[in-house]
């Protein structure tokens, strides 16, 4: 990647900090907690977007957030009250900056007319009458670094040569003979006259500097004049004495000569003249406004610039005289670390690396394994050395695993900080007055499960606040706070992340779940359920509990495609609620996608990993408990259900017969969609985790398997598709039976 | 010899725009992301010229001019300021505050090298 | 992998020869990343009966074709004298399974003969052309037309 690029990836990187930044302070003036340096924050990410984005050349996102910022420096210095409204208008602002931010990166589009709206909003603040700011959303860019200014010099023509009359101190006029030979001077000589101020110096620049720089532009000859030198007892050591006469040759304009002094506008007096101008004319003027401390005496010197810029730069005037003791340390240059400063204790690594890194670390973990198993197989006593050494290496082997993905897992804070946007836009949306209370924002996950947290959690947050908070009047009416809470956590638990999201509304109401359920034919009316139960029907599919489809919760998503896409990560989602005091969401994943927890199963002589998150329990079934269902399906009796039979060799055409079920052991699982159905398999080896490779890399997605893994023996075993199964059932024979009971565990 | 330059932005971006223009250039590059981290680093590194930002956390660009000032040994070191604009108030608070020359944001490395080879001793 | 190229530039290229029954063919010996010798395979569910399985390579999992019922022949049970041989056929390594490896050849364009019309579809489908050479003939396959085409499968 090309070294810009990747800034460029920093920059949207940093935007999203800066934009959640932002964002919470703008939150924090919206409740009133705010103090100035909130609005210092707040200016200062806007400024910085701003700053980045000029430097890519981000014209609206530029232009947009100079409004903004113009807005916020008012409000930093008190020129426009910080209210709660003004916040609430610029936590919009930061929105459509975001949009802007998106826009830029690629992602989305900007809505120009909202976005010229917005802008036009935060120009009323700073100025109602609204309409002359128009001219400071024109790019900042454009203003020229260099004020042009009318030459304050008066024009060379104005010197007569012969016109010495001055009462002025002796004068070595330090032409060089070349330089002095009238014939030869050519039309671009340029008289620079400089008397420094002491303020010069005190910013660290130097009389040396400016005629090395003036040297650049041409040949030049230098004269000093320190007749104003104080005497010792006088002199300031930082205040400035000596006057410089420079002749200059060069082609270049005024302007560009000008352009060497801008650093130092008012530090010094200038006097730009063209052509061999007597330098005592221009000193005579300089001086006739110097302090009159000079007692004057020194002799004058001189000091000669050679062409190229010379590595001995002539020093400053006021090192010139013999007791300058500020200048002492002016060489700074003398004291040079090229040691590593504390600023740059972070790493930058490409995430390949790191992806490879994990790689190789599986491998290590089969490995090990696969050593283990073989030393295993010769009968090696447990207390042996050999033993005790592997179990060693496994230990550190799992730590390794363990570091490495450590290395991967970022906070949640990247997804989280989306969520107030939406938020707001949905309690906008929906009438509902919401209020985003965030925790655990740092709680680190593998980056391959972090892309896969915002789906749920805005489905989860969009649900909470459309279908849990009450319109603001009812809650009044319950003596609750018109403003509703919701809490969006992250927290690990034993070894998973999980996300929960809870708000304070009105809690499900069960009995209208339950008839909604009935209704559509998805339990059946006399099933006896818990509350729980009956809480989590509405991840059933086709399940809606909105009279009317919302904009917000709609869309076409129901809760039970949020679960499904929870299940296919190995994850769960449930919810719980208390009638009037609101539901809580949880939901939990594993760590990382990289490894999967899994029953390791025997069938018809192929060794299958069954997923985890899809066993609900593994059980013997009993002769009773199997009963035939049409000429060749059968159901298990599990509880007060009928669950059908799946032989799970059959299925995947291992073999042509199921043997009877009873001779082996069933897994009881659920699909995505709710459904169960009871896995028939040979025999089980128990749970592990394994390393998930893929089988599409070098071949192709194989119907009714989810990926491959390999085992401690060194071979592939493949990873079961639960969901695949049980349709690649219900194709085969018609499915014998409706799964009567369905709810979360 | 290598000439170091110390660079002072809260912003990653703007430091790693320095970085790369500086670098390039041939300068040696030591950073800090705001005026209390540059005065930590300004012991450490001794640099050659000082670049820094106005808007920072912790302490701003004035104060952090301010405070290379008033110390004896660093006074002498050129301080550039990074404004976003040229705006004359800021730029002239800056310069009250001891600053030697300014850099307008947005920048290109070759000015950003000549503001530094108009300044470095 | 453009063995295409390679063909119309006419160049001096190097073949490896294997054995399938009593055939001989070859493939492109750049396309060749290493030869090992037989180890069972996993099956895989809802495959053509020519996929032998998977197989573990250094932590990849490998797919193993069976050639010869690739061809059409009878598929034959490995014996310990079998190898596969690990090619790269496109973006996927895959391993195809052979009675032997008979040995390098090093040919000529002018070598390679056209497909007779004899051959039925499927090998010629990939069988890119006919090496005569002392006396023996050695079909060049194709890999690229070998595996099926990847297909998405309705989830």
């Amino acid at each position: 990647m090309d070294e810009l690029e990747a800034i460029k990836v920093t920059f949207f990187q940093e935007c999203e900090e800066l934009l959640a930044d932002l964002e919470g302070g703008l939150l924090a003036m919206q409740e009133g907690v705010g103090d100035s340096e909130t609005v210092n924050a707040v200016f200062r990410a806007v400024h910085s977007i701003k700053g980045g984005a000029g430097a890519f050349g981000l014209e609206p996102l530029v232009r947009f957030a100079h409004v903004f910022e113009t807005l916020l420096d008012a409000v930093r210095s008190n020129e426009v009250p910080g209210t709660v409204e003004l916040a609430a208008v610029m936590l919009r602002a930061s929105d459509v900056l975001a949009d802007h931010v998106g826009a830029a990166r690629g992602l989305g589009d900007v809505d120009m007319d909202a976005s010229a709206a917005m802008a036009a909003e935060l120009k009323a603040w700073t100025d109602p009458s609204a309409a002359p700011i128009a001219a400071s959303e024109a790019p900042s860019a454009a203003e020229p670094v260099l004020t042009a200014q009318a030459p304050s010099a008066p024009v060379s023509d104005d010197l007569d040569e012969d016109d010495l009359g001055f009462d002025f101190q002796p004068m070595t006029i330090s032409i060089d003979a070349q330089a002095a030979d009238a014939e030869l001077i050519p039309d671009d000589v340029w008289t620079v006259s400089i008397r420094p101020k002491s303020d010069l110096y005190r910013k660290a620049n130097e009389t040396g500097l400016l005629l090395r720089e003036l040297n650049l532009l041409g040949p030049i000859v230098a004269t000093m004049d320190d007749s104003a030198l104080p005497t010792l007892e006088f002199l300031d050591a930082e205040a400035a004495y000596v006057t410089w006469s420079v002749r200059l040759e060069t082609e270049d304009s005024e302007a560009a000569i000008r352009e060497v002094f801008e650093f130092v506008d008012g530090d010094c007096d200038l006097e730009i003249v063209r052509g061999e101008a007597p330098v005592e004319a221009a000193l005579a003027n300089l001086l006739s406004s110097i302090e009159p401390a000079a007692e004057a005496a020194a002799e004058p010197v001189e000091v000669e610039v050679a062409a190229p810029p010379a590595a001995e730069i002539p020093p400053p005037p006021v090192a010139a005289a013999p007791v300058a003791p500020a200048k002492a340390a002016a060489p700074a240059k003398a004291a040079q670390v090229d040691i590593p400063g504390p600023g740059q204790s972070v790493i930058r690594v490409d995430p390949e690396r790191i992806d490879s890194l994990i790689d190789l670390v599986g491998e290590l973990v089969i490995n090990q394994a696969m050593l283990a198993q073989r030393v295993g197989e010769y009968g090696i006593a447990p207390s042996s050395s050999l033993a005790m050494g592997l179990d060693e290496l496994e230990q550190l082997t799992r730590q390794i695993q363990d570091s490495v993905m450590a290395i991967r897992a970022q906070p949640v804070k990247s997804v989280f900080q989306r969520m107030p946007r939406l938020v707001r836009e949905v309690a906008n949306m929906t009438g509902k007055q919401a209020r985003l209370v965030m925790d655990g924002e740092n709680t680190e996950v593998d980056k391959t499960v972090i892309e896969r947290l915002a789906d749920p959690i805005t489905h989860m947050l969009r649900n909470a606040i459309d279908h849990g908070l009450e319109s603001p009047e009812e809650r009044t009416a319950a003596g609750k706070n018109p403003e509703g809470v919701v809490r969006l956590a992250a927290l690990h638990r034993s070894g998973r992340i999980v996300i929960e999201v809870q708000d304070d509304g009105k809690g499900i109401n069960r009995e209208r779940v339950f008839s909604i359920a009935v209704k559509k034919g998805l339990i059946a009316p006399d099933l006896q359920l818990t509350d729980e139960e009956i809480d989590n029907l509405i991840f059933l599919p086709g399940f809606s509990t909105a009279e009317k489809i919302s904009d917000v919760s709609g869309r076409g998503v129901g809760m039970d495609v949020v679960r499904r896409s929870v299940q296919a990560l190995g994850g769960r989602i449930s919810i719980s609620s208390r009638p009037g005091l609101g539901s809580t969401f949880t939901l939990s994943l594993p760590l990382t996608l990289a490894v999967l927890d899994g029953m390791v199963v025997d069938v018809a002589g192929e060794t299958l990993v069954v997923p985890l998150a899809a066993i609900v329990e593994s059980l013997r079934p009993k002769a009773e408990e199997v009963r035939p269902l049409g000429p060749v399906g059968s159901v298990l009796a599990v509880r007060d259900s009928f669950v059908p039979l799946i032989d799970v060799g059959v299925t995947l055409g291992y073999r042509d017969h199921s043997p009877p079920p009873t001779d082996g052991v069933v897994l009881l699982v659920e699909g995505e969609d709710g459904s169960r159905a009871a896995l028939v398999a040979d025999a089980i080896h128990g749970q592990r985790q394994v390393v998930i490779k893929s089988l599409e890399q070098n071949y192709q997605q194989v119907e009714g398997v989810a990926a491959a893994t390999i085992l401690g023996d060194g071979r592939v075993a493949l990873i079961l598709d639960v969901d695949a199964v049980i349709n690649l059932r219900r194709r085969e024979t018609p499915r014998p039976t409706e799964p009567t009971l369905i709810a979360a565990e | 010899m290598t000439r170091t330059i110390l660079t002072v932005d809260d912003s990653r971006t703007m430091r790693d725009m320095l970085r790369m223009a500086l670098s390039g250039a041939g300068f040696n590059v030591v950073e800090a992301v705001d005026g209390e981290h540059g005065l930590e680093v300004l012991s450490a590194h001794r640099p050659d010229v000082i670049i820094t930002d106005i808007n920072m956390p912790k302490l701003d660009g004035f104060g952090f001019i301010e405070a290379v000032r008033i110390d004896d040994d660093y006074r002498a070191i050129p301080i550039l300021v990074l404004t976003t604009e040229s705006d004359p108030s800021k730029k002239q608070r800056a310069r009250e505050a001891g600053a030697t020359g300014w850099i307008v944001k947005p920048f290109n490395p070759e000015k950003l090298v000549e503001a530094i080879r108009r300044v470095a001793a | 992998m453009t063995d295409q190229a390679i063909v119309t530039h006419g160049e001096r290229r190097e073949l490896i020869s294997f054995r399938v029954g009593e055939q001989e063919y070859c493939v492109n010996i750049m396309a060749v990343r290493e030869i090992r010798g037989w180890s069972p395979a996993t099956s895989l569910p809802q495959s053509p009966s020519y996929m032998r399985g998977v197989i573990n390579l250094r932590g990849a999992v490998l797919p193993i074709m069976d050639l010869a019922s690739r061809i059409g022949m009878p598929m034959v049970e490995p014996t310990v004298r079998s190898v596969f041989i690990v090619v790269q056929a496109g973006d996927r390594t895959v391993g195809l399974l052979v009675d032997a490896v008979s040995d390098i050849l090093s040919i000529t364009d002018d070598l390679v003969q056209p497909t007779p019309d004899v051959a039925c579809d499927a090998v010629r489908s990939f069988v890119r052309g006919i090496i005569s050479i002392e006396g023996r003939m050695i079909s060049e396959i194709s890999l690229e037309r070998l595996l099926p085409e990847r297909e998405a499968l309705a989830a």
